[in-house]
């Protein structure tokens, strides 16, 4: 019997709630009914049908869904949080050295099994109390914003494998197992991007997410491969946490590029890197993310703050040790200036990441593009801070960011749905109006909209086609403060979190520390501890600022059309509104305060009331690595430059946010004043993303598909088949030839035998239409020289 | 093997019995439906005595040590030195586990044949007793005999039920496939007139040193001799498997096969190559494998996993750029098989060096490790290809049987009326695409893990591969199912029959359980697997 109250077992029944709860609606809760298209259930984000029967979910099966996915969420909350107190109750320094886990033999492999099992370990605690938070307001958001989606049960099937996944990556205790999770989320993010899948725009980012980080997992699968085939193991203790696998794989020359100056364990660090820079969306391969957006809000949520990005920078977490190495001349020290090349290519591509992409989002006019870039940009964050070395304020920025991330896509999302509800209502009552106040709807984004989205509401409209209402466009709002004030106040919490608004938000706390710990290197003399300090801290001016921008366009000023003038989300008392706000204030609170887990004691003030007896988030945290020189977290000595620094930037970026868009909100038909001081060709780049989506298409997409085309016609059907029509024809001619020798020589001499032979060979023919004969000589003849061209190749050496 | 039937050995009642099946169905009246229910009753009853010798293979396999368990061994055509000698080691048990499974199912999905039912499920059956053959033998002559004999019925099956070019591909697999074992059959005389005997496990250990004392066999240098023999098998299994570039055959067959016989020819068919490689032509020469190949400047081994990454990444390639979804699948089982390729080269090139290493005392055991586990990926990836690429192959004909057409471009959001058609698509292609959790992870997990230390830079490259894998995936998934509906199809029925679902649910079941707990297959290949690099060495 499994004594599921032992905390080592326990962990296996984490991701099971969920995953159960998949089965579940997969099998037996998603039931549809056929109803004809042309109703307005159908409408919304699906286009018409033609008034063709299609399946709409029933309510009984839309209530039993979303009670058996809540159940999964919550009976994983239970255990997860269970596990938490457990862990927290054997208190710090403590849990590090003993943690929960247990294996059982997977993979059979020779006489030495794979074996596979769940880790609770001091890094792993922290998400596992964040994940089935964030999951379980997600969840509830979605009852009410998916509340008239004719798919709402497939939804929930879908959300809880994606929260299955996620805590399957995080309890797992093997890097194998971890991919499962990871796979699996990424399968799932395809799913949910592309849920309305009817629409143009969503499957082609859903087959975008899915191909880019493809890429990248292709190339950790290797990294996962070599690092089994170099330590016989995937576990992490076995490997992370064992000084001598650690130095062994570090002292060891990698397989190839070797002569590079590059160990096994640089080669594996570089590998999952790549994974890590695909899933969590790091340049180059940050492409998918923006795109990502198509899919229902609660799932950009999931995407972006919960699971998938989240599990990204997880992974890296998880292999650190590995990366930093131990001993021998490929290790690195990032605290004392020393830098291998995982580490220097974290700090690189997470530095330039959290600049390249806050750039992009300042000129957004997507409400969620914007957030899309946030997330980008603060996941560069996360990676630079690990590639100096700031393992714990990568970790607690990790975090914190889910938290106010979450928050801040459900309130958009709300605000979208607010939007939405206004657009009905002026649908309804003066449709005539229909072209009024959609002027500033040419956006050039490259987000066409307009394919079957909502045209459910659009009966009874003759009128030529308008630009179609795009209700996630900042341009169109306006003065929505007034209209959804929950919201806007949740939305601004979040905000000042991302913005790190001083001292009374958690972003503020996470990313002090980065800076801190990048501070620390610089003040020493460390190239990329300086890079990333200068590049994280414009990087985060130009955070406060589009934040500012961001909030300012949609909640600022008057309703600059009659969508906004009439948004809401349908009254207090609605179903719909109280879903979809409660999960926005639980977030609220832990985006304000989640930072004062990780105050540095010395902190005037704030140190003495939060941190008595240390910082409580690094205390516990730093016990799941080695405590060895070198790998072990570094507490950086409080300095007032980086704190300064965290405060002028934020506040600066706040400030000039606030004089550009909140002294001053944009009027209807303004332009937007960024245009004007970017100049518009800089604006029109930062929009299109720097050309990179062109690019890609011209240098990978389309060559691709070229390439593809070639080998089936130049190569396959061209070189190989014609090859062998060729020989075919060839041995057809001198089968005629034989034959007419045949007829005329041996035959001619009189013999009845051959005659009938013959004969019956042609009724043979006859039989089976092809020329089987001729071609039967054919393939021995080739058979003989190809075995000969063989024999001559291999066996002479053999022999000789 | 511990029990019989009525007083026959297992093995043989697995190769007659669908014989007799066969025989029985083709004779009764032209009467559809008894047609139906006989072939599928006695191909399930077939696939369940499969069953229980997989189980009981496992049951009993430490106790053999998972050497082979002989089923029957009497003389046959004692002239020749052949004899009626079958048994299974794990890697066979896995493969007529397979078969036993594959063809009730096929059966059950060709009961949409309406022209001459009774000999399309007849031939059904009979191929399944030439692969019953092919798994179980232990004798040469017996081997070629039943590898020979599946092609007739699958001719056939293309022949006379296949698509609009069924002739152009039938003829061409048929030469191709006979072109291909014309030089096995010269070979196979080769090696039993030396050895003088067929028996395989006696060859093994015989002809891999045979007359090293001598310079010359038969007034030709021995060297030459071998590597004659060792091309004659090569290429016969090279075409079956398919390596890249004999593979053309394949698209064509497959494109205009019947469903049944696509799901056959790629879930069984293609793993007699892949068997031969591992069961004959590694064994048998590990000299060759390691011999280096002056055109080429590489050994053969090497040479051979070379292929098979054309065949990853340019089937990969070929699969992404048709526009036919049945030749789309084809060429995954080109992708596919690649992996299989590689595992097999990694075998072959470990077991040379572990053979040439003999008196030196053998490889590290981390080679030896790489050897296992690269093998057992080549079988397990070999069996998981049989369930993902059966199951699309029926989807792929569910649709077509309901469209009549194959051209992707035609389709379009057919999710929306076919919900259930549209969740096990994508579930059978994200087993096919190898999402870790499913079936086809696992065994390209261990291939990689097998080859990427013994060949980096092919296994990186091959990851290219693996990247379009998902490509032309995701293309399948997006023409068929997503995007706006066509409406064309408006008044059409897409849904899956039941018949169907009841054919490919057994195929999802297995593809989730060994996607999750492998180990119910593996442990007895991996046993086998363990036995071959280690007996004797």
């Amino acid at each position: 019997m499994i004594d599921f109250t032992d905390p080592n077992i326990l962990p296996w029944l984490v991701p099971v709630g969920p995953l159960l709860a998949f089965l579940i609606i997969t099998l037996a809760t998603n039931r549809a009914q056929m109803q004809p298209s042309g109703d307005l259930v159908y409408g919304g984000f699906h286009p018409p049908y033609n008034n063709m029967p299609v399946p709409v979910v029933t309510s009984w099966s839309r209530i039993l869904s979303i009670t058996v996915g809540l159940s999964g969420v919550v009976m994983a909350l239970l255990v997860s949080w269970n596990l938490v107190f457990q862990a927290i109750g054997i208190g710090e320094s403590k849990f590090g050295k003993e943690v929960f886990t247990s294996a059982i033999a997977w993979m059979a492999a020779g006489t030495q099994p794979l074996n596979v099992g769940v880790l609770v370990d001091p890094l792993t605690v922290p998400l596992l109390f964040m994940v089935p938070l964030a999951v379980l307001c997600i969840f509830i958001y979605s009852i009410g914003y998916m509340a008239h989606d004719p798919r709402q049960s497939r939804f929930f099937a879908l959300i809880s494998l994606f929260a299955g996944a996620m805590l399957t990556l995080v309890v797992s205790d093997n890097l194998l197992f971890l991919f499962v999770g990871w796979e699996v989320m990424g399968l799932c993010s395809y799913l949910l991007i592309g849920f309305w899948y009817e629409k143009d725009s969503a499957y082609k980012a859903a087959i975008k997410a899915f191909t880019t980080t493809r890429i990248a997992d292709v190339i950790m699968l290797l990294g996962i491969v070599y690092l089994y085939a170099e330590t016989g193991t995937l576990n992490f203790r076995e490997i992370m946490y064992n000084p001598e696998v650690l130095a062994a794989v570090s002292q060891t020359p990698a397989i190839v590029f070797g002569s590079l100056g590059i160990s096994a364990a640089g080669l594996i660090g570089v590998f999952l890197i790549v994974g890590t820079i695909g899933k969590s969306a790091q340049f180059p391969l940050h492409v998918w993310l923006p795109d990502a957006m198509e899919g229902p809000t609660p799932v950009s949520a999931m995407i972006h703050a919960a699971a998938m990005v989240s599990a990204g920078i997880y992974a890296i977490l998880r292999m650190y040790p590995l990366f930093v190495g131990l001993e021998g001349p490929f290790a690195a020290d990032p605290h004392h200036g020393i830098f291998n090349t995982p580490l220097l290519l974290m700090a690189l591509v997470g530095a330039f990441t959290a600049l390249f992409a806050s750039t992009m989002a300042v000129a957004q006019n997507d409400v969620k593009a914007v957030l899309a870039y946030s997330t980008i940009s603060q996941l560069g964050f996360m990676m630079a801070a690990l590639g100096i070395g700031a393992y714990i304020a990568a970790a607690f920025h990790l975090i914190t960011h889910a938290f106010f991330k979450a928050l801040l896509f459900m309130a958009s999302g709300s605000v979208i749905h607010a939007m939405e509800h206004g657009e009905h209502h002026v649908h309804e009552h003066h449709g005539d109006g229909h072209g009024d106040g959609h002027g500033a709807d040419d956006h050039g984004d490259g987000h066409d909209h307009g394919d079957g989205h909502g045209h459910g509401h659009d009966h009874g409209h003759a009128a030529p086609a308008a630009p179609r209402f795009d209700p996630q466009d900042m341009r169109n709002m306006g003065g929505l403060d007034k209209k959804i004030p929950v919201t806007y106040w949740t939305f601004l919490a979040g905000g000042m979190a991302l913005a790190g608004f001083p001292l009374i938000t958690a972003g503020f706390w996470s990313k002090d520390e980065i800076l801190a710990d990048a501070w620390l290197g610089t003040s020493e003399g460390f190239g990329p501890h300086a890079l990333v300090f200068f590049m994280l801290a414009i990087a985060a001016f130009m955070t406060a600022f589009y934040t500012m921008r961001q909030i300012g366009l949609t909640f600022k000023g008057t309703p600059r059309t009659a969508e906004a003038e009439h948004a809401g989300l349908g009254g207090p008392t609605s179903i719909i509104s109280q879903t979809m706000q409660l999960p926005l204030l639980i977030l609220a609170v832990f985006a304000l305060l989640a930072g004062f887990v990780g105050v540095p004691p010395e902190f005037p003030i704030l140190g003495s009331i939060f941190s008595p007896n240390g910082n409580p988030f690094f205390d516990f945290v730093k016990y799941s690595v080695l405590q060895v020189e070198g790998i072990q977290p570094v507490k950086p000595p409080f300095s007032w430059i980086p704190v300064l620094t965290s405060f002028g930037v934020a506040l600066g970026g706040i400030y000039v946010g606030y004089r550009l868009y909140w002294v001053k909100p944009l009027q209807a038909g303004e332009e937007d004043p960024m245009i004007k001081t970017l100049g518009p060709a800089l604006y029109t780049t930062l929009q299109k993303r720097y050309y990179l989506d062109d690019l890609y298409r011209l240098a990978f997409v389309q060559p691709s598909q070229w390439l593809a085309h070639q080998v089936n016609v130049f190569v396959d059907k061209g070189l190989i088949d014609s090859t062998l029509h060729a020989i075919g024809r060839f041995f057809t001619w001198l089968g005629d030839l034989l034959k007419v020798l045949n007829t005329w020589l041996i035959d001619g001499v009189g013999d009845g035998i051959p005659r009938g032979i013959y004969q019956f060979g042609g009724w043979l023919r006859g039989v089976q239409t092809g020329r089987v004969q001729q071609y039967l000589l054919v393939v021995l003849v080739m058979a003989v020289v190809i075995g000969i061209i063989f024999a001559l190749a291999s066996g002479a050496v053999v022999a000789g | 093997m511990g029990f019989d039937i009525f007083g026959f050995d297992p093995l043989s009642v697995l190769i007659f019995a669908p014989m007799l099946a066969a025989l029985l169905v083709a004779l009764l009246p032209a009467n559809k439906w008894l047609a139906r229910v006989v072939a599928l009753g006695a191909s399930l009853l077939i696939g369940v005595l499969a069953v229980v010798v997989f189980f009981n293979y496992q049951q009993n396999a430490a106790e053999v040590d998972y050497l082979y368990a002989v089923s029957v061994n009497v003389p046959w055509f004692e002239v020749l030195g052949a004899s009626w000698h079958l048994g299974i080691d794990g890697v066979s048990a896995a493969m007529i586990l397979l078969t036993g499974i594959l063809t009730p199912l096929a059966i059950l999905v060709s009961w949409e044949v309406e022209e001459r039912p009774n000999m399309h499920l007849a031939l059904l059956l009979f191929f399944e007793a030439g692969c019953m053959g092919v798994f179980a033998a232990m004798d040469l002559m017996i081997f070629f005999l039943f590898y020979e004999l599946t092609l007739v019925p699958m001719y056939f099956l293309i022949n006379q039920w296949g698509g609009p070019n069924r002739h152009y591909a039938s003829t061409k697999f048929m030469i191709y496939s006979i072109g291909g074992t014309l030089g096995m059959l010269l070979a196979t005389q080769l090696i039993g007139f030396s050895v003088g005997s067929f028996d395989i496990a006696q060859i093994t250990t015989v002809w891999p040193t045979f007359a090293a004392d001598q310079s010359a066999f038969l007034g030709i240098s021995v060297g030459t001799v071998k590597a004659l023999a060792f091309a004659g098998f090569f290429v016969a299994f090279c075409i079956k498997v398919p390596v890249w570039p004999f593979h053309t055959w394949l698209p064509d067959a497959h494109g205009e096969a019947p469903t049944a016989g696509s799901m056959l020819l790629a879930g069984v068919m293609l793993k007699l190559g892949a068997y031969g490689f591992i069961r004959l032509v590694v064994p048998f020469f590990p000299d060759v494998w390691i011999s280096n190949m002056p055109l080429f400047g590489v050994n053969v081994a090497t040479f051979f996993a070379f292929l098979s990454m054309l065949g990853i990444v340019l089937g990969a390639f070929a699969a992404l750029g048709q526009n036919d979804i049945k030749r789309l699948v084809a060429y995954s089982s080109v992708n596919h098989m690649g992996f299989v390729g590689i595992g097999i080269a990694v075998m072959a090139l470990l077991y040379g060096q572990a053979w040439q290493a003999q008196q030196s005392g053998g490889l590290s055991a981390a080679a030896v490790q790489n050897a296992i586990i690269a093998t057992n990926g080549a079988v397990m990836q070999m069996f998981n290809h049989g369930l993902s690429s059966a199951a699309m192959f029926l989807l792929a004909g569910a649709i077509y049987h309901k469209t009549h057409t194959r051209d992707l471009r035609e389709y379009g959001g057919f999710w929306v009326k076919a919900p259930i058609y549209g969740a096990i698509f994508i579930f059978t292609s994200m087993a096919s695409l190898g999402l870790p959790g499913l079936n086809g992870f696992v065994s390209e997990f261990m291939v990689v893990r097998g080859g990427f230390p013994v060949f980096p830079l092919i296994m990186m490259i091959s990851m290219i591969g693996l990247l379009f894998t998902g490509s032309y995936i995701l293309k399948g998934i997006r023409a068929v199912l997503h995007g706006p509906f066509n409406l064309h199809w408006k008044d059409y029925d897409l849904e899956i029959d039941r018949r169907e679902l009841v054919a490919v649910a057994p195929l999802m079941a297995l593809m989730l359980i060994t996607g999750l707990v492998p180990n119910w297959i593996l442990s007895v290949i991996n046993g086998s697997v363990t036995r071959i690099f280690m007996n004797g060495m």
